[in-house]
């Protein structure tokens, strides 16, 4: 491949023809390509929104957006066109904001012009001399909170012969969140500086929520289709490791450039960078896109699915559909818990649905430590599964849950000495569930644990310092 | 004798001048160091504050409308596109009538730095100045300065990261602080007479030239200045300004001097 000359060669005149009005998409969408073959003046209106919206399930975070949602809308345009971007602040929001698009060739990227209070407007210009996937981002200080706080989104220069055709094109973009509440702690959750400059990230998520690209929400394509991911990463602190499980790319233009490499299991995403990454689908189910900086993908957040539907392919692969124990609450949350909260609702709620319900959330929340089948691991966790503590004290289960466990306590003889974390972010229902499950499964056998009595415990017993209310 | 009586009405001055009375619904503040974010040069990293008058609460939807209906040039279908952007008093139904969008209570927002400062003036006042406005809000509940408490500086923070677009509150209604003065925080932004003093460039991260505190970023500030970006958000905000911009979480409050001078 010769060398395309970066911005020396991406000068390809002044504009032509009638100035076109930008189509700009919410994730995870894309505009279409331009399939333009001359430069073009390209109008860009790009709105600046402060709006409250969940980050998790009952967990609200106030973001800063361009245009209403993180991340912000994605721009699309051809190497050589002039671009003429305004910038509105909404007359509702609080701050001055600004933008900083990488594509920008010129000192600042665009933040000096586009500084701009709340309820005014601001323009500037630029020519996308350089090719490639941008990040583009606020700059108004405090820089580090505004990007904190979902402002960013990405911006594709199309070469300009443009990219060759696929099946489907999506935008991702990773992004990192500090909450002064611990991960799930439910109700509206302020920016923590303090955790954002030790880079002790609460949420790490695509596209600005724990559940934007699961369940209803998942990307969706068929075998035998060719997908493009436009990823991006707005950090503000963290590299992503993006990786799809049972996916190998096919094609990595790494970094956002112009060159790909072949054949990758997971790409760098760099904080403020991207990636193009391409696959060809052979094999149906679903496929779980993931930071594999692993943790980050089971306890904060960063997890989304592609669901392929399509004829199987035994000759390539034999194995079973998603493994709920690798998905937790995230395989199906919504069956069994929704269906327990609306019978709870009508006041119909059994204990064969409470099981039910519970038994999804102890996948989620308990069976990293007490394992799936409750028997725990020895010296480290104690057994839920026959346990004699368990069963001896249904408030005290309760208490458990909600206010965490430290120090020594002696389970079926044996001894731990650690702690278990408080896990109130959970609701009154929700806890009810999974004590009943857990209290009528591997041969444990106890009444039900209604709602009333966790809300109850909840009113006696204070949380430790740090835990949600 | 005669000399008697001009001898007491000596003193008599001199008391009135050293426990000066504050005029009606003014607070007395300071005198007071103000540490500037960016000082404008390594000697005056603290500016000494004289005291000054200062209104307890930000001027309010009410008491504006009384200024506009004594000045006609300030009313919005009068006043000139120099003087305030488009926006000007247009939470208001009409000219001279709030109507409901604009509680009386309720500060008075989407007013220009021109009119503010005209407000002051017809008030026999002035807007404060930036240090003055911020040595008034260094304060807590208890004390003139109250860097140190990290609860206080928390309240800060969540107001400024909360979205604008919900219906104000009435002014007077908080807890007042140390010097007798409401609402310094968590109701609105507020113009000062140097609003753009501590000009933060567009670019926020620029370093280097004579600029270089002033355009320092976020990257100058070292982990245990973290309270500082309260400070910081406030001092952006401001620079974005300017003197015809109105806002809908921007307003203002008067200042005195301590006596005529
Ligand atoms: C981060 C690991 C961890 C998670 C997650 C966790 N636990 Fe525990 N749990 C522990 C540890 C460790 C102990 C023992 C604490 C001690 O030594 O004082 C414990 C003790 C217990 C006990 C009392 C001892 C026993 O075995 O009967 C119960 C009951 C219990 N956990 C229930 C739960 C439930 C229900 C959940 C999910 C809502 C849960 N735990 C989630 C680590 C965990
Ligand atoms: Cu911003």
């Amino acid at each position: 491949m010769p060398d395309t000359g970066g911005s020396a060669k991406g000068d390809f005149g002044s504009p032509r023809g009638d100035p076109i009005e930008a189509v700009l998409t919410q994730a995870p969408e894309l505009p279409p390509p331009t399939k333009r073959d001359y430069p073009a003046k390209v109008v860009v209106h790009l709105e600046v929104k402060e709006v409250v919206l969940p980050i998790a399930d009952g967990v609200d975070y106030t973001f800063w957006t361009f245009g209403g949602q993180v991340p912000g809308k994605f721009i699309r345009v051809r190497q050589g066109d002039t671009v003429e971007l305004h910038l509105q602040n909404h007359p509702d929001n609080k701050m001055p904001h600004n933008i900083d698009l990488h594509a920008v060739t010129g000192p600042g990227g665009g933040a000096t012009s586009t500084f701009t209070a709340p309820g005014h407007e601001s323009q500037f210009t630029f020519k996308a001399l350089n090719q490639g996937l941008f990040v583009y981002h606020c700059a108004t200080a405090p820089v580090g909170m505004h990007i904190a706080n979902g402002m960013y989104g990405l911006i594709f220069v199309e070469p300009p012969e443009g990219l060759p055709p696929v099946d489907h094109e999506y935008y991702v973009m990773q992004g990192d969140f500090y909450t002064v509440g611990k991960y799930r702690a439910k109700g509206l959750q302020p920016f923590d500086m303090q955790k954002a400059i030790e880079e002790n990230a609460t949420y790490v998520v695509f596209n600005g929520s724990e559940d934007s690209l699961v369940g209803e929400k998942a990307l969706k394509a068929k075998v035998g289709e060719t997908i493009r991911l436009f990823i991006g990463n707005g950090g503000p602190n963290l590299v992503s490791s993006f990786h799809v499980i049972g996916e190998i790319f096919d094609r990595v233009y790494q970094e956002g450039g112009t060159r790909y490499q072949e054949n990758v299991q997971t790409t760098l995403v760099p904080a403020g960078g991207s990636a193009i990454v391409e696959y060809k689908i052979e094999v149906p189910g679903t496929y779980i896109l993931v930071d594999h900086s692993i943790f980050r993908a089971f306890n904060k957040g960063a997890l989304g699915m592609m669901k392929v539907e399509g004829e199987e392919r035994k000759d390539i692969y034999s194995g079973k559909e998603v493994d709920s124990d690798y998905l937790a609450d995230k395989a199906a949350p919504s069956q069994a818990v929704a269906k327990a909260a609306e019978k709870m609702k009508e006041g119909e709620l059994t204990g064969d649905l409470q099981i039910a319900a519970g038994k999804t959330l102890f996948q989620g929340t308990c069976s990293t430590c007490h394992q799936a089948n409750g028997e725990g691991i020895e010296g480290v966790f104690p057994p839920l599964a026959k346990s004699d503590f368990l069963m001896a004290d249904k408030g005290r289960s309760i208490e458990i849950v909600l206010n965490g466990l430290e120090g020594s306590v002696v389970v079926n003889g044996k001894p731990y000495h650690s702690v278990m974390p408080p896990m109130s972010q959970l609701n009154d229902d929700e806890i009810a569930n999974i004590l009943t499950y857990v209290r009528n499964s591997w041969g444990n056998q106890g009444e039900v644990v209604s709602p009333a009595e966790v809300q109850a415990v909840r009113e006696k017993t204070a949380r430790p310092p740090g835990a949600a209310k | 004798m005669k000399r008697v009586v001009f001898f007491i009405a000596m003193i008599g001055v001199c008391i009135v001048a050293e426990a000066e009375v504050s005029p009606p619904n003014m607070s007395r503040v300071g005198p007071g160091p103000y540490r500037p974010l960016y000082p404008p040069t390594d000697k005056e990293k603290e500016i000494a504050v004289d005291a000054f008058f200062l209104d307890r609460r930000p001027v309010t939807n009410t008491e504006f409308l009384a200024f506009v209906r004594e000045n006609a040039k300030w009313r919005r279908d009068k006043i000139s596109g120099l003087f305030a952007d488009e926006r000007y008093l247009s939470h208001w139904t009409g000219s001279l009538d709030l109507g409901p969008g604009a509680d009386a209570e309720q500060p008075v927002t989407f007013v220009s730095w021109f009119a503010a400062k005209a407000y002051c003036e017809s008030r026999g006042g002035r807007l404060p100045y930036e240090a003055e406005w911020e040595l008034a809000a260094a304060a807590n509940e208890s004390s003139a300065d109250a860097k140190d408490d990290p609860v206080w500086q928390r309240r800060i923070l969540d107001w400024y990261s909360k979205p604008a677009g919900r219906p104000l509150g009435k002014v007077g209604r908080s807890v007042p602080n140390y010097w007798g003065v409401f609402d310094l925080h968590g109701l609105i932004w507020e113009w000062v007479y140097d609003y753009n003093a501590a000009l933060v460039g567009g670019d926020n991260r620029e370093q280097g030239g004579t600029e270089k505190l002033r355009f320092c970023g976020t990257g100058a500030l070292k982990a245990s200045d973290k309270n500082k970006y309260a400070d910081f958000m406030r001092i952006a905000f401001r620079s974005s300004l300017e003197a015809r911009y109105t806002v809908g979480h921007l307003g203002f409050r008067c200042a005195r001097d301590l006596e005529d001078k």
